[in-house]
């Protein structure tokens, strides 16, 4: 386990630009922000066109380190304090869940709860709740 | 002119992941870790996303259509069921075995450092074997 800096000032304005994304692509391409819903739809699009702009989409995301390190001469800082085989477990439930369950944190718990979704309001209180089990499981009483 | 503006509102979405930690899965563990190294800054993520997107959303449905298309494209689904329950806690479970949710690893793809891409893999197949198997199971259950 490891301390990290509370930042609730950068994590308040990066929200506001992810809140902002979600606006901007509602203004100009009419659809949610759902990362999930963004990138199974360009593994799998409906048609040529629907895939294209997920594709671009996530181009644009992927730009975002680079942009960081351009602004501020350093890497953003990314800590990964799981094994490989816990990313390998983590990811796959992850991509099953949030299939299933229709969305993750930004398209239920951005998007839908600002849509006022009772739908996403109830998903993002079962994962954030599963998620906090899983960590108090994991580090406090197997003890990773 | 609809795709560029895409691409600058992805890049607008990953300097927000980027900047309010959400790429770090040291800190979005420590959010979830309230018994042990509690770090809160995940709850300003969230309402400045939320704060945000509620009142812009709010703005844009008079406007009746976005700029590139006929309609908003919202999603219809309502139901809560046992598939979305199931559906959200598998998420929360793998959320916090790897410490990564598919917006917050997206965008740190482009730091190229080798874990987002073993979790982005993995997930990648978590989507392909949630969306295609049952298919394929109930073709092959029909032959």
């Amino acid at each position: 386990m490891m301390e990290t800096e509370f930042t609730p000032w950068a994590s308040l304005a990066g929200g506001a630009m992810i809140g902002l994304a979600a606006v901007l692509l509602m203004a100009v391409a009419g659809r949610v922000m759902g990362a999930t819903g963004i990138l199974a739809g360009a593994l799998l699009p409906a048609s040529r066109e629907d895939g294209a702009w997920r594709w671009v989409m996530i181009a644009g995301m992927v730009t975002a380190p680079s942009l960081y390190l351009l602004a501020t001469g350093s890497w953003p800082e990314i800590t990964v304090p799981v094994s490989t085989p816990m990313l390998i477990v983590g990811g796959f439930l992850v991509g099953v869940g949030v299939t299933f369950g229709g969305g993750c944190t930004s398209g239920h718990g951005v998007c839908g709860i600002a849509r006022l979704s009772v739908r996403s309001i109830v998903a993002t209180g079962v994962f954030m709740v599963a998620c906090v089990v899983t960590v108090y499981v994991i580090r406090h009483v197997v003890g990773v | 002119m609809r795709l560029v503006l895409i691409f600058f509102i992805g890049a607008l979405f990953g300097l927000g992941i980027v900047i309010s930690g959400m790429g770090n899965p040291a800190k979005v563990v420590n959010f979830f870790d309230i018994a042990g190294t509690w770090d809160p800054s995940l709850i300003f993520v969230m309402s400045g996303a939320l704060a945000v997107t509620f009142v812009g959303y709010r703005v844009l449905v008079p406007t009746q259509r976005p700029l590139f298309d006929t309609s908003f494209h919202l999603p219809v689904a309502k139901q809560i069921d046992r598939r979305l329950v199931l559906g959200a806690t598998t998420f929360g479970v793998g959320w916090g075995i790897a410490g990564f949710c598919p917006g917050g690893a997206l965008p740190v793809l482009g730091a190229f450092d080798a874990p987002v891409w073993v979790f982005t893999g993995a997930l990648i197949a978590g989507i392909l074997a949630a969306r295609l198997l049952p298919g394929l199971l109930a073709r092959r259950a029909s032959i």
